[in-house]
């Protein structure tokens, strides 16, 4: 577990280090944020059916993404994972006396974690001191937010594990770049980054409420200002749990298949 | 330094022709790519298409108004990444002394750097925009004249060229500063992201900053109030030319900083 630990610590510094580029997502992030919250409190105004989720929860999910943005978006890969198995890097870590999966997955964590802590302050800051419509309110509660807390390390875990299943799909192919566009493309949409889930009317709702995307950033963000919560929130919790197992399991199964038939073209 | 258009046209089109055919030799990629990037812009369309499930309209505009706006935005900006790609990777030509090279030869440094891309990939979101944008002439109220349709050109090749002018200041960037124009980006891609919906919707100081700062009004806004009926001045219609200014400062910025440019020496 040690090592692991390291490899999270190793990125989580090397992530400290890109301050200008932190300056400049930052800059992009509030902007997206403010620019969301006017779409839709325009929606909001322009009609008499009123929102699926109340105008505050929207704005609180509408800054919680743009905050913990790094944390969920599975848009942002390790790049320089892909270039390991493109230019064949990855003899070395195949060297190393460690699971790979379990590497990845710390470096992973380790590089998204430094990211979000750098620029969750700041937005969160910025989304505090906005004028009323457009501030981000206290979450719903004592218990909304532990349980924000614990869906949101869920979350976390369900987005890496899935990330690692693409990393690991890379093997099989000659052109990683294609098939990760192919893959967040779909699940972007799906995960409730492009529209909050709820605006997605049923049945499709329904279908997507069950697939592993939904149990990305959905749940927590829903969660902070109490839209998901009771019984729901309950069944979301043990879904991202089980999603997890599954994303994980698949993942090192994928790892071990990748391990056994890679073939390294010297160099 | 002075080279007929004709000639520079061809050079351009021998560019195109080689990185066309290197593309080509990995076509399963090339065809994910495509597939992929016509996923991604297909999100904003469905994101437009299921908020609108339930509601009526934005602002003051219905669906198909919203769709047609959409697209206008989508293929300028797909357009303009297709062509101008070479200038978002500016930085890295600057870096690695390539543009040193470029001065020496006897051709526009412009034509070159925009020579080294052509992402063909792009074509994903085009095909987006052409869907959409048939869904928004089909569905729409628009009695279409050949006027009108001449505005919609002349919207998306105003956009066009928007689009490849703040990608030529971004680039020029670079010559004064070794920060890359990264917040520029903003300007770029909140375009093409939040461009969507007719910048009135934002508010009144959203329009303001999309009419002095940067004029993005001049080829949505202005030219949609035409199209859509909702004003008799047939002027709004040519604003999208307005862009060609925009252009030649933007050319101006680029110009300046070609003369002060010192080589890395790397």
């Amino acid at each position: 577990m040690k090592k692991y630990i390291s490899f999270f610590r190793v990125r989580f510094a090397t992530g400290l280090q890109y301050r200008m580029a932190a300056v400049t997502a930052l800059t992009t992030q509030f902007f997206w944020g403010l620019m969301e919250c006017l779409i839709y409190k325009a929606l909001m105004e322009s009609n008499a059916v009123s929102l699926p989720m109340g105008y505050p929860a929207i704005v609180s999910y509408i800054w919680l993404k743009e905050a913990f943005y790094a944390l969920f978006n599975t848009w942002a890969t390790d790049n320089d994972l892909f270039g390991m198995i493109v230019d064949g890097g990855i003899s070395y870590e195949f060297c190393r006396p460690v699971s790979v999966y379990g590497m990845w997955f710390a470096r992973s964590l380790g590089s998204r974690v430094a990211e979000a802590a750098l620029r969750c302050g700041p937005v969160l800051l910025c989304a505090i001191i906005l004028p009323a419509p457009y501030r981000i309110g206290p979450p719903a509660g004592l218990t909304a937010f532990l349980f924000f807390l614990l869906t949101m390390f869920l979350s976390l875990m369900v987005t890496v594990s899935f990330c690692m299943v693409v990393y690991m799909l890379c093997f099989f192919t000659i052109s990683p770049t294609g098939w990760r566009i192919l893959f967040t493309g779909a699940v972007e949409f799906l995960s409730g980054s492009v529209i909050p889930l709820p605006f997605i009317p049923q049945p499709y709702n329904s279908i997507i409420s069950f697939l592993p995307f939904a149990s990305m950033l959905n749940v927590p963000l829903r969660t902070y200002s109490g839209d998901l919560a009771g019984n729901a929130l309950i069944q979301a919790v043990f879904l991202q749990i089980f999603w997890f197992i599954v994303l994980y399991l698949f993942g090192y199964r994928l790892c071990h298949k990748a391990e056994n038939r890679i073939v390294i073209q010297g160099g | 330094m002075k080279m007929g258009l004709k000639s520079n046209i061809r050079l351009y089109g021998m560019y195109i022709s080689v990185i066309l055919r290197s593309t080509m030799q990995y076509k399963l990629s090339f065809f994910l790519m495509v597939t992929g990037r016509f996923i991604l812009a297909f999100n904003g369309f469905l994101a437009i298409f299921f908020l609108f499930s339930g509601f009526t309209r934005i602002g003051s505009y219905s669906f198909e108004e919203v769709l047609l706006c959409f697209s206008v935005i989508q293929m300028s900006f797909a357009l303009a990444e297709c062509i101008g790609s070479g200038m978002k990777v500016f930085t890295g030509i600057v870096r690695r002394g390539e543009f040193d090279r470029m001065l020496l030869r006897p051709r526009s440094p412009i034509l070159q750097v925009l020579g080294t891309r052509f992402e063909l990939g792009r074509l994903g979101p085009m095909i987006t925009a052409g869907i959409t944008l048939l869904i928004g002439i089909q569905k729409g109220q628009i009695v279409w004249t050949a006027v009108k349709i001449m505005v919609l050109f002349v919207m998306i090749a105003g956009g066009t060229l928007l689009f490849l002018s703040l990608f030529i200041l971004g680039a020029s960037f670079c010559f004064f500063s070794i920060e890359d124009g990264g917040l520029l980006n903003i300007l770029t891609y909140g375009a093409k992201e939040h461009g969507k919906y007719p910048v009135d919707i934002y508010g009144k100081r959203f329009m303001q900053i999309c009419t002095y700062l940067i004029p993005y009004t001049l080829i949505q806004y202005y030219p949609l109030q035409y199209l859509l009926g909702r004003t008799d001045r047939w002027v709004y219609g040519l604003y999208p030319f307005g862009t060609v200014v925009f252009a030649f400062l933007c050319y101006i910025v680029w110009l300046f900083g070609v003369k002060n440019y010192k080589s890395c020496g790397s």
